[in-house]
């Protein structure tokens, strides 16, 4: 008898999104716009996680999650820049609208290992939307950390992501929040000068502290150092990187930075693995 | 006096001085205080001071026609002026106090004075001024990098 | 078993026989024929269109038909083509989708299933496969397309009986002699006006098919003749590479002044990872309808060698020549280890063969390595 061609087997194919509906878009900045999305189902996901987004017939693109992981039935929440044919599809969607949902993806910033420390979040312009989701759950279990300190920072004032958001936060006392801003006009009160000068200003014991850190690579960098003066050491800090991704699951090779693929491996990595890798250019 | 030995004493920019530098530094030291909007000094006048603050802030600004650029922001726990350390001694920029703010005036003559007299104590202040400086100087190129921008 | 290691011998006709049977089983058989002036692998029906009596001259950037003065079918090593055009093909849709007012679909492009009886594989290519299945297959994600085409293939493997000028499989530890991953394996025998072949089953499903092909007993001669085919290939490999450590050796040159005399000399053309058996990196591509009803995904093959392969808002990671081939070698030989724990590089030497400059990779470990004290 003649072997008969077995069936392939199917499996799930990671590639393939799910729809989801645009509930709401919120303008935030000039360029940024907040979208909530519609899922079928409830959308689980971790602090720091991304998504790959389609905008159907334009692209994908891997854009991290800015909402609150401990409210899923306020839908799925990405804050979106307009920079490139893809992200610009995808912040002019408009309620009703449809859109490709693959994800969650990749190591988000790890809350529990904070717990008994202070924290420090240390964002840089949009570096505070990926940052959003670990503010929430570190507020919402306030009791477990020490002392917390956010300090954010921005190009000038009108750059500011997510302002009243921060100025609810301010008036928590239990957390420290400073933000400044690169360039300013005379109408602005608040503090001038890079972010990193907010390391110094900050109460935090460093011996005992747990920093997540997330905006362009070059402040991140000088983020960590700045820390690292203060006295926190790189397996006590958490950046997030950002890479060109295609497939976000470690199958199109394009987030490689050396040995790692940041969509698997990362998107947030501890410093001391991180930092090896960052220090040779163009790795 | 003792109120200033002690205040000075206290102030983190002399942070493990010795008590004999610091009892010293004092006898240049004031208090001052400035309301909110009040200039700490301007561009081009004579750097005679230089400032420990104590609580509030002062922003170091540049003014252009019709618009004042505003460099960096200082706040407690920082100090303002360095100017005073090189001649001509004259400021290279506006500081004016954002909110009411309390500082600590050191009279600059008095105190390049005392540092001719004891090179050590002039040492020791350096020490403390260079990190500044310096964390000031990379602060401003990080400021020239714009990494918000458009190429970040 | 003892009968897992029974070997016959077939003649040509044969290996007719083993061509028409994976047909008849529903198999699209590929293997080597000659094509522009190359041997590639393309669909073959009959044993003729196999290249018989050619072999191919190779080096750093040549790639040279020849005439064998015999018959043999397999006297030549491998060419452009790799396997991966079967198992990875270079254009693959992933799903298309259709939306109207109140509806959207996305409906995958089902995992094909063409089943592939891949004809002439060599063991460096068995080891690329095996590299390619831990990428797609192994990860925490499948690949569902390569999953598909991969649980379906047929691998009749072949034993290499000449060592290419850019060879070098002894040194990666890939051949010249199958181990495993086949379903047949072939030794091919021109000797004394016989021409045959020791057929060796690997699996069930080679048990299988050899169990329908007209053959004999391989004696213990033959057997013998088949092991010296490989022996002496392996004693005449084109290139070597001391591979045992280039894993460390490149993560601790990583601004080694090497790079900038290679970068002088790369095109950033991207043969190599074109031609590359494990080179696996995709790009993806969306088209769509002109009303914006329709549109589809695709796969694409993509290199590393391109600018846009590392861009980012504002730029690209890697905008130089030396970080981008830098990557690629690093890659292969040193950070494959880490992600994969395997290497990614099988001493095939088609990315030797094909760069239009003909650098060298065997050369630049040994450069780097050169350089540091022994």
């Amino acid at each position: 008898m003649a072997l008969t061609a077995e069936t392939p087997r199917i499996v799930a194919d990671p590639m393939v999104p799910r729809v989801g509906r645009i509930r709401k878009r919120v303008r935030e900045l000039s360029d940024v716009w907040t979208l909530t999305v519609e899922m079928d189902e409830p959308f689980a996901f971790a602090p720091g996680q991304f998504n790959m987004l389609t905008a159907f017939g334009v692209g994908e693109a891997a854009i991290s999650i800015s909402g609150d992981p401990a409210r899923p039935g306020e839908g799925l929440i990405h804050t979106i820049r307009d920079v490139g044919p893809v992200s610009h599809a995808l912040s002019h969607l408009e309620p009703g609208d449809y859109i490709g949902v693959r994800g969650p993806y990749g190591a988000g910033w790890p809350v529990e290992v904070a717990e008994h420390c202070d924290v420090v979040i240390l964002a840089g312009g949009l570096g505070l939307a990926p940052l959003r989701p670990l503010i929430y759950e570190v507020l919402s279990g306030r009791k477990k950390y020490g002392k917390v300190a956010l300090l954010f920072g921005a190009r000038t004032p009108t750059d500011l992501l997510f302002r009243p958001e921060l100025e609810q936060w301010r008036r928590r006392l239990d957390v420290d929040i400073h933000v400044t801003v690169d360039t300013s006009t005379e109408d602005w009160y608040g503090n001038v000068g890079v972010v990193t000068t907010l390391v110094p200003r900050a109460a935090f014991d460093p011996q005992h502290t747990i920093a997540y850190v997330c905006g362009p690579e070059i402040m991140m960098r000088f983020g960590a150092a700045a820390l690292r003066d203060k006295g926190v050491p790189d397996e006590a800090m958490y950046l997030s990187m950002e890479r060109n991704m295609k497939c976000g699951i470690g199958l199109c090779g394009h987030c490689q930075i050396g040995t790692v693929f940041v969509c698997r491996d990362g998107p947030v990595f501890r410093n001391d693995k991180l930092r090896p890798l960052m220090s040779v250019k163009e790795l | 006096m003792e109120g200033l030995e002690r205040i000075v004493k206290e102030h983190p920019f002399f942070a493990g001085m010795k008590d004999e530098y610091t009892n010293l530094i004092a006898g240049c030291a004031k208090n001052v205080r400035f309301e909110a909007g009040q200039f700490v000094f301007h561009e081009g006048e004579p750097a005679d001071q230089f400032y420990l603050l104590r609580s509030g802030r002062v922003a170091l600004q540049i003014s252009a026609p019709e618009r004042v650029l505003t460099i960096q922001t200082v706040g407690e726990s920082e100090i303002v002026g360095a100017s005073w350390l090189v001649p001509p001694y004259r400021w290279g920029m506006d500081a004016k106090a954002l909110e009411l703010t309390r500082a600590i005036s050191m009279d600059a003559a008095c105190l390049r004075g005392k540092c001719e007299d004891d090179h050590s104590l002039g040492y020791e202040l350096m020490k403390r001024f260079m990190p500044i400086l310096i964390q000031r100087l990379q602060a401003s190129r990080l400021q020239i990098l714009d990494v918000y921008g458009a190429h970040s | 078993m003892a009968t897992d290691h029974v070997s016959v011998t077939i003649e040509k006709q044969g290996l007719q026989s083993l061509i028409d049977i994976l047909a008849k089983r529903g198999y699209r058989v590929v293997g080597p024929t000659l094509r522009d002036q190359a041997i590639v692998y393309d669909d073959i029906a009959r044993v003729d269109e196999l290249p018989a009596g050619w072999t191919d001259e190779q080096d750093g950037g040549t790639y040279r038909l020849q005439r064998r003065d015999d018959g043999a079918l397999f006297g030549y090593t491998v060419g452009p083509h790799s396997w991966k055009r079967f198992l990875h093909p270079p254009i693959q849709q992933l799903w298309k989708a259709a939306r109207s007012a109140d509806a959207a679909t996305v409906e995958a492009t089902p995992a094909e299933p063409e089943r592939f009886a891949l004809f002439g594989v060599r063991a460096c290519e068995l080891h690329a496969i095996a590299i390619q299945d831990k990428v797609f297959l192994h990860g925490p994600y499948v690949d569902s397309h390569y999953k598909a085409r991969r649980d379906n293939a047929f691998i009749v493997a072949v034993n290499c009986g000449k060592a290419g000028g850019t060879c070098f499989c002894v040194s990666m530890n890939t051949g010249p002699r199958v181990s495993n991953g086949y379903d047949l394996a072939l030794t091919e025998l021109v000797e004394g006006g016989k021409h045959r072949f020791v057929v060796e089953a690997g699996s069930d499903k080679g048990r299988d098919v050899l169990a329908g092909l007209p053959k004999q007993p391989a004696s213990s001669g033959d057997l013998d003749a088949a092991k010296k085919v490989t022996e002496k290939t392996a004693a005449s490999m084109g290139r070597s590479m001391k591979a045992d450590d280039v894993r460390e050796l490149l993560a601790r040159n990583l601004e080694h002044k090497r790079w900038d005399e290679v970068a002088e000399r790369c095109l950033s053309c991207a043969n190599c990872t074109m031609v590359c058996p494990t080179c696996f990196c995709v790009s993806v591509e969306e088209a769509s309808d002109l009303a914006g009803v329709e549109s589809s995904r695709s796969r694409r093959w993509d290199s590393c060698f391109t600018m846009d392969y590392s861009y980012v808002h504002g730029g690209s990671v890697r905008s130089t020549t030396r970080a981008r081939y830098r990557q690629w070698m690093t890659h292969k030989l040193s950070t494959w280890w880490d992600q994969f724990g395997t290497s990614g590089c099988v001493g095939c030497g088609r990315c030797i063969t094909w760069c239009p400059v003909g650098i060298d990779i065997t050369e630049e470990v040994a450069a780097i390595r050169s350089s540091e004290p022994q």
